[in-house]
C-alpha cells in the first residue's frame, strides 16, 4: 500500500473518522512550539507578578505569601492542563501560533491525556530547555516530545477558515483533450488560485497548461483567459 | 454530477452545520449549539459523506478544505474530551483509586522498599552518630531542624519557617511535597531511574532528620508532629514512585510490546495513581499544617491519633471501592 502523495512530501498525517472518512493534521515542529512556549512562560510570569502584587496588596502578608505558594504550585503544572482542556487544546501560547493540542485520533483532548503530557514535561526539559524532547521530536514521525508519546497526542496547526470560492470569471470553455483526473485537478487547483498570482506567473502557469485549449501561439492574456474557461467549465460552469 | 450542482444542491447542509458550529451573535458557541445540537449528528454523517465524494470525484481543493474545516469543526463537537463531573471525581476517589493501587500491588511494594529501606538505614546510622546527618544537608538546615523540635513543652512547635503562620505553611507544603511527588513520578520516564533516585534519596535525607532528631532527645516533639501527617504523606510518596515505576518497567521490560506501546498501555494507569496520590498530598499538607503544630493535644494523643491515620490509610486501599457480592 502506497502513502498519499502529500503523506509522503508532507508532514500532514491523515486519522480516519468512526464515520469512515479521513481527516488530516498537519504536525507543528519545534520552532514555533518553541515559540509558544516562550509565549506561555511570559504570561505564567506575568501572572505570578499579578498575583504576586494584587495578594501583597490585598491581605496581611504571610496569608498573602501561603495562598501566592499555592497559585505558583497550580500555575506551574496546571496551567498547561487547565487551558489545553477547557478551551479546546489551546494555551494562549499556542492560539498566537496557531497550534492545538489533540489525541492522536483528532479528537480534542480530555482530562487524562493532558494532565499526563503535561507532567512529563519535566521529563522533557531535561537536561536543560527541553533537550530531551527536541530530540524526541526529531525522532518521531509527527514531532511528538515523550509527554505527547506517551499521552497519544499530537500538536497540529489550527486549520483556518477557508477562503470563499473565487468568483469565475472566465468564459467556461470545455477542454481540446482527454484529461486525468489529476490532470482535471491542477486545472482547478490553478483557477483557484490564479487570482492570487502576479501576472507574469499566470502567463507563465498558462502558457504551459496550453495545449488544452487546443489551440497553440495565441497572446498569453488569450491563454490565460481560455485556460481559466477551461478551469470553470471543469468545475461545472456552462 | 459535477461540481456546480453539487455545490447547489448540498449547500443548505453546510450551512446550517456551519451556523451551528460557529453560532452568530453574541452567544456562546455551548449554548447557541445547545438547540439544534439535535441535528448535528446527521448532519455530521452527511458532511462526512459528501468530503468522502468530493474526494474521490476530485472536486476543487477549495471545496475539499472547506467541507475538511467543516467536518474537523462538527467532529470536535461530536466528541467532545469526558467532562471532570462531581460523580467522576467521586468514583475515582472511592473505587478507581484504591482499585488502581490495588492492581499496582507489587510495584507499590516495591517503591516502598525502595523508600522505607533507606529511611531506616539513614535513621539508624543518624541515631547513632550526630555527624552522619551533615552527609545528607547543610549546616544550616540543620540547625533548623534542631531549633524547630527544641520546643518547651505546651508550646507550638515552629516548622522551619521562623514565625511564619499555618497557611503560609500550608502553601509551602502543598508546593514542595506535591511537586516532589510529581517528580519522581516523571522520572521515571528515564528507565525508571529518576523514581528510584527521588524515592531513595527523600528516604535518607527524611530517615536521617528523624533519626537525628531523636538521638539528640527531642524525639517527643518530633513524631508529635509528623503523627499525624506522615500516613498520607509518605504513602503519596511512595505511590507517586511506584506510578514511576510503572512507567520504568515498562520501558525496560516491555513484553511482547514495542516499547511505545507498552509504555502508553501503563501511562493512562500511572497517571490515574498519581492524580490520586495529588489528592493525597493536599490532604497532608492541611493536617501538617493546621494539626501537627498545635500544641494543645498531648503528645501521646496526636502520636496515636497519627496511628490511627496508618489505620485509615491501609483500611482505605484494602477495602475501598472492593466489589464484595463478586
Amino acid at each position: 500500500m502506497s502513502l498519499p502523495l502529500d503523506e509522503v512530501l508532507d508532514t500532514v498525517r491523515r486519522v480516519e473518522s468512526p464515520e469512515g472518512v479521513d481527516l488530516s493534521l498537519t504536525p507543528a515542529g519545534p520552532v514555533p512550539r518553541a515559540f509558544a512556549w516562550a509565549v506561555d512562560t511570559l504570561i505564567r510570569l506575568l501572572l505570578y507578578a499579578v498575583f504576586g502584587i494584587a495578594l501583597g496588596i490585598l491581605l496581611p502578608e504571610d496569608f498573602a505569601t501561603g495562598l501566592f505558594l499555592i497559585i505558583l504550585f497550580a500555575v506551574e503544572w496546571f496551567y498547561y492542563v487547565l487551558f489545553e482542556v477547557l478551551r479546546d487544546g489551546t494555551t494562549p501560547g499556542k492560539s498566537a501560533m496557531g497550534l492545538r493540542a489533540v489525541h492522536d485520533d483528532a479528537t480534542p483532548i480530555g482530562w487524562s491525556a493532558s494532565l499526563l503530557r503535561n507532567l512529563l514535561r519535566v521529563a522533557d526539559f531535561l537536561p536543560a530547555l527541553y533537550g530531551t524532547g527536541l530530540v524526541a521530536m526529531l525522532l518521531s514521525r509527527d514531532f511528538r516530545r515523550l509527554g505527547d508519546q506517551v499521552a497519544g497526542t499530537l500538536v497540529v496547526y489550527t486549520d483556518e477558515r477557508p477562503a470563499k470560492l473565487a468568483e469565475v470569471r472566465a468564459r467556461p470553455h470545455p477542454p481540446r483533450l482527454a484529461l486525468t483526473l489529476d490532470e482535471q485537478q491542477s486545472l482547478l487547483a490553478f483557477g483557484e488560485r490564479s487570482a492570487s498570482l502576479t501576472q507574469e506567473r499566470n502567463a507563465e502557469l498558462a502558457a504551459l497548461a496550453g495545449p488544452v485549449t487546443g489551440q497553440t501561439g495565441g497572446r498569453p492574456e488569450e491563454t490565460l483567459d481560455q485556460v481559466l474557461g477551461v478551469s470553470a467549465w471543469i468545475m461545472g460552469a456552462r | 454530477m459535477n461540481q456546480e450542482q453539487f455545490m447547489r444542491q448540498y449547500e443548505p447542509v453546510w450551512l446550517e452545520l456551519e451556523s451551528i458550529l460557529n453560532p452568530s451573535g453574541r452567544r456562546r458557541r455551548a449554548r447557541g449549539a445547545g438547540e439544534r445540537i439535535g441535528d448535528l449528528p446527521n448532519l455530521y454523517r452527511q458532511a462526512c459523506h459528501h468530503l468522502a465524494l468530493g474526494r474521490s470525484r476530485g472536486y476543487s481543493p477549495v471545496l475539499v478544505r472547506r467541507l475538511e474545516h467543516l467536518v474537523g469543526g462538527a467532529q470536535r463537537l461530536m466528541y467532545p474530551p469526558g467532562r471532570l463531573s462531581r460523580s467522576r471525581i467521586k468514583r475515582f476517589l472511592t473505587t478507581g483509586f484504591p482499585a488502581e493501587v490495588r492492581a499496582n500491588r507489587s510495584l507499590v511494594l516495591l517503591s516502598a522498599l525502595l523508600f522505607f529501606v533507606p529511611l531506616s538505614l539513614a535513621f539508624v546510622a543518624a541515631h547513632r552518630d550526630g555527624a552522619v546527618i551533615h552527609a545528607v544537608m547543610d549546616a544550616d538546615s540543620v540547625e533548623r531542624f534542631e531549633q524547630m523540635y527544641a520546643t518547651p513543652e505546651g508550646e507550638r512547635v515552629d516548622p522551619q519557617m521562623e514565625g511564619q503562620s499555618d497557611f503560609f505553611m500550608f502553601g509551602y507544603y502543598i508546593r514542595n511535597n506535591t511537586g516532589i511527588g510529581f517528580q519522581t513520578f516523571a522520572g521515571g520516564l528515564i528507565f525508571g531511574i529518576g523514581a528510584v533516585f527521588f524515592l531513595v534519596l527523600n528516604g535518607f535525607i527524611i530517615g536521617a532528620v528523624a533519626g537525628h532528631i531523636t538521638g539528640i532527645g527531642q524525639g517527643d516533639a518530633f513524631w508529635a508532629f509528623v503523627a499525624g501527617h506522615s500516613a498520607l504523606e509518605l504513602s503519596a510518596i511512595v505511590l507517586c514512585g511506584s506510578a514511576g515505576l510503572r512507567l520504568g518497567h515498562a520501558l525496560i521490560a516491555p513484553g511482547r510490546e514495542s516499547r511505545l506501546l507498552a509504555l502508553r498501555r501503563n501511562a493512562r494507569p500511572a497517571g490515574r495513581i498519581v492524580a490520586g496520590a495529588a489528592v493525597m498530598f493536599l490532604l497532608a499538607a492541611f493536617v501538617e499544617a493546621f494539626w501537627s503544630p498545635r500544641p494543645w493535644p498531648d503528645p501521646l494523643v496526636k502520636i496515636v491519633a497519627g496511628l490511627g491515620m496508618w489505620a485509615l490509610v491501609g483500611l482505605y486501599f484494602s477495602r475501598a471501592g472492593r466489589d464484595d457480592a463478586a
